[in-house]
């Protein structure tokens, strides 16, 4: 952890002048409650460059289990981050943009090495990814007030409304935008508290991975957060149809499967959302109200 | 049902005697008093019933194409009604034809405060002729004229007063400048409340400036069409709002239809899930209000009185034909006894019978599948050992009627704690600590509403806090309010309708 994972030709130390580092191979792991499992499939992936085709590391190719055990993680996770004061969450989130800034280094490789970017591309890009993060760190403790509020209705009743968390959110990463497209859709639905099960880019997860390694090492629970990387198309439906989620996000949903998802979402009433955004716009509170319920208490007033 | 009867309840406690199951320690009204109630019959004159209905498409009442018909009859009577068109697919596909060059060339472009005055319209017609609808929807829908004069007719009037006024306020909703309608909106509506559910679907489209197809249940198309008389009469400009009368086949139809852009459904987690599905991949807007289990939650230092006239409302009211119904009631055990017995005595001095006599509190029962289905319901609940118990009540010989039923002794997995029973029919569990409670609370797959029941502020917002539910009613129970946004968790359904929230479901946002 720490290092930069782009290092394969870092020569300034090791083997002698003239002579060819051998560079460190990775196999990344899942992130699942807060830990580093492997695949209980044992499976992993190459995950290439995209303009050289070199082989970047190895991720792991999360099962249909993987996946089910995050949502289990994601559910254990959910009750204490929903509960958790919005200042706190707010401050949490905080400090994963801190994190990621001063990773902006290598989240800058990897996006180098994911997207094809030039190199002044890329650095704007995590910049980007860290601003995006902030603005969403700011929201927990003032969606309640821009989303709820005091109803007036006709009788002597105090009546107001707030969001909470909608509960489990699986979310399908965009697979293009490896680093901002993925903070652009993960911030949204943690800082209002939810808990997310992430499948990161299929061909791009090498930015996920990072950022799974940011949350772990920040102050973000485990469970609240859960990164798969592996096969979208054999993640998707086993989440999109799994009776504890409660929600999904099909921005990353390859377009010729999302209209089975949404019918697999169907089964259990999943809130779906799904927008392709153009991750360098500002952003907007959209996708935190999707991840959103609305409770409406009434009280009467009276001596 | 309330406030009345509880009065004579309190006078009547200096008394003797006790009734079936009642302490011997408290007076009841039932014991020794032979409380007669004349007759106060609402005139049923006052509303012009025509032998047959067409369908209101594009501003004109027009006969199904084809020509086909169903009946609709009077639920307390099984007499028949009227007969109404049952539109098919060409009827569909001329009212969302009629509704999108309606939204193209006149609402859409329509200012904001244009729209406000025709939806203000509307709210004053309802107003004027809420007796008419009240009348109408008691004799097509079996519930009491009490509850359609004094809650359904002035909340849907409400409900187009209210969304009239953000008709040119849009900008300031909160959803950024200039948000856009979506189109066309085809609307299925169910049977419990049919005018109220039409307003609504209607107001807050309209107000957004889309236009409708709407499909009224199957078995209460009347006061829809009477509503449509009303668009006439507002001088709505043809094809703002089509109403097309039919079965299922009819609401599956108009959901599907290519020229629909928005989806609002109110019924069935079953049908809902299926018209889900039915448009998954289409980018069509889908809200979806579906059904519930509702706790109501009585906790040992509830007022207790208040507490019994707010369980008696939370599931009897409107026959139990509520998806918010609180139909599971947990009630703290060292108060159980207590609360039951009080309950039952309550529920002694119910009147069911006639849905026009002003007296009355309990109409009929909707349909005979619904009926069939209560039934079945309740024999489950005795099948599977819980203990039924209903006050003495004469139902009429003729028409679909349901005792007021208390079941006692449930088990969180019986299927009358699990599944929604839509019916007069009762499920009394008992908890002894608040934690307790909101686990039961929550241990059903719906989310729609919930009660509390205490004098103690904190323990109150700490329920609220954790009753996974979109509507969560303290010291009170089965309120509705334009301005209170209404709308469930998990699978009772997404979406809010009332309320700023409620113009979310009808705009691009």
């Amino acid at each position: 952890m720490g290092s930069p994972r782009t290092s394969m030709s870092d020569q300034k130390a090791g083997p002698e002048p003239g002579t060819a580092r051998i560079g460190v191979r990775k196999t990344y792991k899942l992130y699942v409650g807060g830990a580093f499992p492997r695949s209980e499939s044992g499976r992993s992936y190459p995950v290439k460059a995209a303009r050289s085709g070199d082989l970047l590391a190895f991720a792991a190719q999360a099962s249909v289990k993987d996946a089910r055990d995050a949502v289990v993680a994601a559910r254990a996770a959910a009750g204490k981050w929903a509960g958790a004061t919005a200042y706190n969450r707010g401050q949490v989130l905080y400090r994963v943009a801190e994190m990621i800034d001063g990773r902006a280094g290598q989240f800058a490789d990897e996006v180098i090495a994911a997207e094809g970017l030039s190199s002044a591309v890329a650095r704007r890009t995590v910049a980007a990814a860290v601003d995006r993060w902030v603005w969403y760190a700011g929201w927990p403790d003032k969606v309640a007030q821009v989303a709820g509020g005091a109803n007036q209705v006709a009788g002597p009743y105090f009546n107001f409304s707030v969001p909470e968390p909608t509960g489990v959110v699986a979310v399908l990463a965009p697979a293009e935008s490896s680093l901002l497209g993925l903070v652009s859709v993960i911030a949204p639905v943690i800082a209002t508290g939810n808990t997310a099960v992430v499948v990161a880019s299929e061909d791009r997860p090498l930015p996920a991975i990072t950022l799974s390694e940011v949350l772990a090492t920040s102050d973000v629970p485990g469970g609240v957060v859960n990164v798969l990387t592996g096969r979208t198309a054999e993640l998707a439906p086993v989440l999109a149809g799994h009776f504890d989620v409660n929600a999904i996000d099909l921005t990353g949903a390859p377009a010729d499967t999302r209209t089975e998802l949404e019918r697999l979402a169907a089964g259990s009433v999943k809130r779906v959302f799904c927008a392709q955004d153009d991750w360098a716009a500002a952003p907007a509170p959209r996708r935190m109200l999707a991840f959103l319920e609305t409770k409406t208490v009434w009280h009467p007033v009276g001596i | 049902m309330t406030d009345k009867a509880a009065r004579a309840e309190g006078a009547a406690a200096a008394g003797q005697g006790a009734g079936a199951g009642a302490p011997a320690r408290v007076a009841t009204l039932t014991s020794g008093l032979d409380w007669q109630y004349a007759p106060a019959p609402q005139a049923r004159d006052i509303v012009p019933i025509a032998a047959e209905y067409g369908l209101f498409v594009a501003g004109e009442f027009t006969p199904a194409t084809g020509g086909r018909t169903f009946a609709t009859i009077n639920p307390a009577t099984e007499e028949p009604i009227a007969q109404v068109a049952q539109a098919g697919a060409a009827d569909v596909d001329r009212a969302v034809a009629a509704a999108r060059d309606a939204y193209e060339h006149v609402w859409g472009p329509m200012p904001g405060a244009e729209r406000a005055k025709y939806l203000y319209r509307i709210a004053r017609i309802l107003q004027e002729r809420s007796r008419e609808f009240a009348v109408l929807e008691s004799i097509d829908n079996g519930k009491p004229i009490r509850e359609t004069r004094d809650v359904d007719v002035p909340l849907a009037a409400a409900h187009f007063f209210y969304y009239a006024g953000w008709a040119d306020k849009l900008d300031y909703a909160g959803f950024g400048p200039a948000p856009r309608a979506l189109g066309v909106a085809g609307q299925v509506i169910p049977w419990n409340f049919p005018l109220l559910m039409a307003a609504w679907k209607l107001a807050p489209a309209l107000a957004a400036g889309n236009t409708c197809v709407l499909k009224p249940a199957e078995t209460t198309p009347l006061t829809a069409l009477l509503l449509a008389q009303v668009c006439q009469q507002a001088g709505l400009p043809p094809g703002v709002v089509n109403i097309l009368t039919g079965a299922g086949e009819t609401g599956a139809a108009v959901v599907a239809h290519p020229g629909v852009n928005k989806v609002a459904f109110t019924g069935s987690t079953e049908v809902g899930i299926a018209i889900n599905r039915a448009i998954a991949g289409t980018g069509k807007k889908l809200t979806l209000e579906l059904g519930g289990k509702a706790a109501n939650v009585v906790f040992d230092d509830a007022p207790i009185d208040q507490a019994v006239e707010g369980i008696v409302n939370g599931i009897f009211f409107n026959q139990g034909h509520v998806c918010c119904a609180g139909s599971r009631l947990l009630v703290q055990e060292s108060v159980a006894d207590h609360v039951v017995d009080r309950l039952r005595r309550r529920l002694q001095t119910l009147r069911l019978g006639d849905p026009l006599d002003k007296n009355t509190d309990i109409g009929a029962i909707n349909s005979r599948p619904q009926l069939e289905k209560i039934t079945r319901l309740a024999a489950a609940g005795e099948a599977e050992g819980a203990h039924r118990w209903s006050p003495p009540c004469e139902l009429p010989k003729r028409g679909f009627w349901f005792a007021p039923t208390v079941f006692t002794g449930v088990s969180q997995s019986h299927r009358i704690a699990q599944e929604e029973i839509f019916g007069p029919v009762l499920s009394v569990l008992t908890f002894r600590t608040p934690q307790e409670a909101v686990t039961k609370a929550n241990n059903t797959p719906y989310g729609l509403s919930a009660g509390i029941w205490t004098e103690k502020g904190s323990r109150i917002l700490w329920m609220a806090q954790r009753m996974r539910a979109g509507v969560v009613w303290a010291n009170t129970y089965n309120l509705f309010d334009p301005a209170s946004p209404f709308g469930g968790y998990r699978e009772s359904g997404f979406g809010r309708e009332g309320g700023r929230h409620g113009l979310a479901a009808y705009l691009d946002v």
